[in-house]
């Protein structure tokens, strides 16, 4: 495929903007004595370059998605026209409150039903994304030990099966990391737990369902035995999306969460983003969330900033219109949806993982919710076929891969997360498959080193791409 | 109401009875009913044309404004018909981050072009695939400069407050010491950058044009002889004309993406640009494309130097960033291929001599001065004979967004999109507000 | 498996060639190179540097993975094998000739194996 570069052709423009109205007039300032080479082409390169490139390119439409901790849900299309309302794309972030009275209601409202499902007192859509949802989070977590002169609190305990993102998260706020082992149900190891918090311990970041699929029943102990050594608990929702209106994080004994609007909230995730990552706590952090807070206010609304604020993480209030979509979804589930969308995605999982675990080995399968770990470590040693194999052999059928090689705590793993929005033929279809390539794997284990076949490329040459980075296009010299 | 539930209530029973349970409570077993929730306080779900209702009524109690002559970090730029067209493809909107980079060939290609054109844009040799926004990329830079012996940020208070509040954010988490370079006639004063330019300094941020729209004298060399970085945040409209930041001795360019072709949106979704020289490259937080190619030869874009990410670094990452602003990013390359070089520059020309022309003319209204000295880009600041609060009051019962209140007067921006009429028109509101 | 008989080697897979009493060239092992497949990057501390016996002194990354190299010997960095900054292969094509690190000034070292004591810990690894 060529890249637009390679369709500019000199001279060639689109006509957008009106001859300008007022005489020209440039700053006196040092000019760019270059124009950027940007390409040059007409409306209808651009809309045959995107087409072509969409066409190699693989959405929740275009197929399964199991992609074990990303929560590849459908996205409702009425949460896409709701956010390209002009009433909300066309404000501007600094018009004064008095016009702004319907995006602020949008803000407390998704606030109210999220802190509900949460079990938290308040919350801010300031963070972009979950990783910034953790880091505000942490700092939350590190203004109150500071505003109580709490000095020698340092360090953050995180199960060894978390998310990269949260050990990397602690140490960007400040904190040294812990790694908690987990025990051989994958869940945290109580005495591990135990003998690491202490008069040292700022908190514990915790998913839960934790990332190999298990609600850790010692859910209440581990946050007890956290808030006795004076530290806090920090709740991942990555994985909230297994049990939304069915238990809740406040519940659960945790201080503040994050959440993954583009997850659980049914917001698309953009080839990457945006997504919102809104974070919350219960009460006696919320003076110190980040940014402005919209609230109710003698019947209208208003932006305050508490003074005991972390300050802010970005600019303005947060990915607004993904909040948006998140509301619009939220309001089509309610009450009774939400815990109907846990359930079915619970209810996905373990049905897939029934039609599989005859022949895959699954890490932890008694108790799973809304995801499973296959581990292919016994197929590696009997015919060379990794999780790698398995998973590019499934690019031919048309479904995207699980997860590879996450949690590190199992070995060769594909870690899959149907979501609700699959229905039961879909399943079958991708049991099918799975079996079909382990046939396949059994029989010729080489072919399989070499899916996929059928791509418009084949397995690129990573370790070339790392050792000699080409990270922009080089232009021809004649150019 | 309507779950998105795909598989029928007969579908689930057998689905249940494969699974060897008899209801579908059975799979949450293992949690403790100490911590079930009973039934939470939320409304009754909606069907689409009451959510539809619901938040078209949200929508209409705000107010959009016909003119809009405020900007101060967000811009309004016309945005071409294509831009939309290309973004809303299903394929690109539903899809997660090319891992499987086999079926991910059109997206990686998509971040490849944009990386190229940020490159094109700033100058500098190496861009990632977009942060969260500019305060976020300013932040994130001024991480990627310290090291054991340098640790100290300065930042200019030139600086959108926003992005300096963001910057002092990042340091809290890090416990890194930032300090504001005070101006002199709303610059950064070159006198105080050099006396603050101490051996543990590690970098000097500063905004191009400043948030006042003043462009500023650059001083690398001062910089770079203390042993520290420059970081420059800047206008990406403001590049279809003014000197790049490679040009003006930026070892780091960052900026807030939202003016190619993202509307306003109250805030966001907007995109953060981050692009750097080689020698920074390792340094460079986010996901980044590279070019390679397959067993068989044919071209082929991957996610590359993932060994820097937190997903395989962890705790000893220099950013924790794992969802970016993808599609913004393709926004942001779908309005760069539509304007092309050509229209860029028109687009930042028509601001300047647009902005140029609104400050002649509100400075012909008796007590309207320009606070600071030209040049500057599509925003300047002006002193006026009366409250901003009067000016801007009379302005919106108008329909027309005036500028930002500052320093007891007011930041006006000017883009393409304010033709001469809107212009005169808010010139003879404000005279009149003055005047009388 | 590669084991040259006159280098030294720690049980964390990094050999020491001493060039004198007090200086040493460092580098991984063939098996370690072998373990990690093949390397894209390699990070090197700063001359002047303190390194110290048995704590991390670098990384070297491969496509998907970062693995920590520990150093066998207390000393002072006194040159870094900048050559392995272009071209990070080197140390899958030779793992002995591709040293990371020069330490001089070496006050202690780790309980170090020699090839054949090594060569028979990595077995024993294998499993």
């Amino acid at each position: 495929m060529k890249l637009i570069f390679e369709r500019s052709r000199p001279g060639v423009r689109c006509g957008l903007l009106p001859p300008c109205d007022v005489p020209k007039a440039l700053p006196a300032a040092p000019l760019r004595s270059c124009p950027p080479r940007l390409p040059e082409v007409a409306e209808i390169d651009i809309s045959r370059h995107y087409t072509a490139l969409a066409k190699e390119a693989h959405g929740v439409n275009d197929g399964f998605y199991p992609l074990g901790s990303c929560t590849m849900k459908y996205n409702p299309r009425i949460n896409e026209e709701m956010a390209a309302l002009p009433g909300f794309t066309g404000l501007h972030p600094l018009q004064p409150v008095e016009t702004i009275q319907g995006a602020l209601e949008v803000l407390c409202m998704a606030e109210r039903l999220l802190c509900e499902i949460t079990g938290m007192d308040a919350m801010s859509f300031q963070p972009a994304a979950g990783a910034q949802g953790e880091f505000a989070g942490l700092l939350l977590i590190k203004a109150y030990h500071a505003s109580r002169q709490d000095t020698v609190r340092k360090k953050i305990l995180v199960p060894d099966a978390a998310h990269g993102t949260n050990p990397a998260s602690a140490a960007m706020a400040g904190y040294d990391v812990v790694s908690i082992p987990s025990n051989e149900r994958g869940c945290v190891d109580l005495d591990a737990l135990r003998a690491a918090a202490g008069p040292d311990t700022a908190g514990l970041m915790l998913t839960n369902p934790n990332t190999v699929g298990l609600f850790d029943e010692n859910i209440l102990e581990i946050t007890n035995i956290i808030h006795d050594a004076g530290g806090l608990c920090y709740y991942d929702g990555a994985n909230l999306n297994a049990v939304m209106g069915i238990v809740r994080p406040g519940d659960m004994g945790f201080d503040v969460v994050h959440l993954n609007l583009h997850k659980t909230f049914s917001t698309p995730h953009g080839c990457g983003g945006p997504g919102a990552g809104p974070v919350g706590c219960r009460q006696f952090l919320a003076p110190f969330l980040p940014g402005e807070q919209a609230v109710e206010q003698g019947g209208g609304f208003t932006l305050e900033q508490s003074t005991a604020s972390i300050g802010r993480v970005k600019l303005f209030y947060g990915n607004f219109l993904v909040v948006v979509r998140a509301l619009s979804y939220l309001l089509s589930l309610g009450r009774e949806g939400i815990p109907e969308a846990a359930q079915n995605a619970v209810l996905n999982a373990n049905y897939l993982m029934t039609l599989l675990q005859d022949r895959f080995d699954i890490a932890f399968s008694k108790g799973v919710m809304h995801e499973f770990v296959i581990t292919l470590e016994h197929e590696k040693k009997r015919t060379g076929v990794t999780a790698m194999d398995i998973a590019k052999a499934m690019l031919d059928y048309g479904i995207h891969p699980p997860t590879m090689y996450f949690p590190l705590i199992v070995h060769e793993a594909l870690m899959v997360e149907p979501t609700e929005t699959e229905g039961r033929a879909a399943l079958d279809e991708a049991a099918r498959i799975l079996h079909e390539i382990l046939d396949r794997a059994q029989s010729d284990p080489a072919a399989l080193h070499s899916a996929p076949q059928t791509t418009c490329v084949g397995r690129p040459d990573e370790v070339g791409a790392a050792r000699t980075p080409r990270l922009r296009y080089s232009f021809p010299a004649a150019q | 109401m309507g779950g998105y539930i795909p598989s029928s209530p007969d579908e689930r029973g057998g689905m249940l009875q494969a699974v060897g349970v008899s209801s579908v409570e059975a799979l949450f077993s293992q949690i403790p009913a100490a911590v079930r929730a009973g039934t939470l306080d939320l409304p009754e779900g909606l069907s689409e044309l009451e959510v539809r209702r619901r938040l078209e009524a949200l929508a209409a109690k705000n107010q959009v404004f016909r003119s809009v002559f405020r900007g101060a970090g967000a811009y309004r730029h016309y945005i071409p018909a294509i831009v939309r067209g290309v973004t809303a493809k299903e394929e690109f909107l539903t899809a997660y981050t090319p891992y499987q980079a086999e079926i991910s060939q059109g997206i990686l290609q998509s971040i490849f072009e944009y990386q190229t054109m940020i490159c094109e844009l700033t100058g500098m040799d190496v861009s990632n695939a977009s942060v969260y926004d500019g305060a976020s990329a300013a932040a994130e830079a001024a991480a990627m400069c310290r090291d054991r012996k340098r640790q100290r940020i300065l930042i200019s208070a030139a600086v959108h407050p926003q992005v300096i509040e963001t910057v002092q954010t990042y340091a809290f988490g890090a416990g890194v010491p930032v300090e504001q370079i005070p101006l002199r006639d709303g610059r950064t004063d070159p006198d105080a950058l050099r006396a603050a330019l101490a051996p543990d300094v590690c970098c000097v941020l500063q905004q191009q044009p400043n948030f006042f729209g003043l462009i500023e004298e650059v001083r690398a060399e001062a910089v770079h002889a203390a042993g520290a970085k420059l970081i420059l945040s800047v206008n990406p409209i403001s590049l279809g004309l003014l000197e790049t930041p490679a040009g003006q001795g930026a070892d780091i360019a960052v900026g807030e993406g939202q003016p190619l072709g993202m509307p306003l949106a109250f805030g966001g979704p907007y995109l953060g640009f981050m692009a750097c020289t080689k020698a920074l490259m390792r340094r460079l937080p986010g996901r980044i494309v590279g070019e390679t190619a397959d067993a068989r030869g044919n071209r082929a874009f991957v996610l590359t130097l993932q060994a820097r990410e937190q997903h395989i670094r962890r705790e000893k990452a220099s950013s924790n960033i794992c969802s970016n602003q993808a599609l913004c990013a393709l926004t942001a390359a779908a309005y760069l291929s539509a304007m092309g070089p050509g229209g860029l520059r028109e687009a930042a020309e028509q601001c300047a001599a647009k902005a140029q022309y609104a400050a002649g003319r509100l400075c012909e209204i008796k007590g309207v001065s320009l606070a600071y000295a030209p040049p500057f880009f599509h925003e300047f600041v002006t002193r006026l004979p009366v409250t901003p609060d009067a000016v801007l009051a009379a302005l919106e019962a108008e329909g027309i967004l005036g500028g930002l209140p500052v320093d007891g007067g007011i930041l006006w921006c000017v883009t393409e999109l304010c033709s001469k009429a809107q212009i005169d028109e808010m010139v003879g509101v404000v005279r009149e507000v003055c005047e009388t | 498996m590669n084991t040259p008989k006159e280098l030294k080697y720690a049980k964390s897979h990094e050999w020491v060639r001493f060039l004198d009493d007090s200086t040493a060239l460092i580098g991984v092992t063939d098996y370690a190179q072998d373990a990690l497949g093949d390397l894209v990057f390699i990070n090197l501390p700063e001359v002047g540097d303190m390194v110290v016996s048995g704590e991390v002194f670098t990384d070297v990354e491969s496509v998907k993975a970062v693995s920590d190299v520990y150093c066998p010997v207390t000393g002072q960095v006194a040159e870094v094998n900048e050559e392995l900054l272009d071209n990070p292969a080197l140390i899958n094509e030779d793992p002995y000739g591709a040293w990371l690190i020069k330490v001089t000034g070496i006050t202690d070292t780790e309980e170090l194996l020699d090839a054949d004591a090594y060569e028979k810990r990595c077995a024993e690894e294998e499993g």
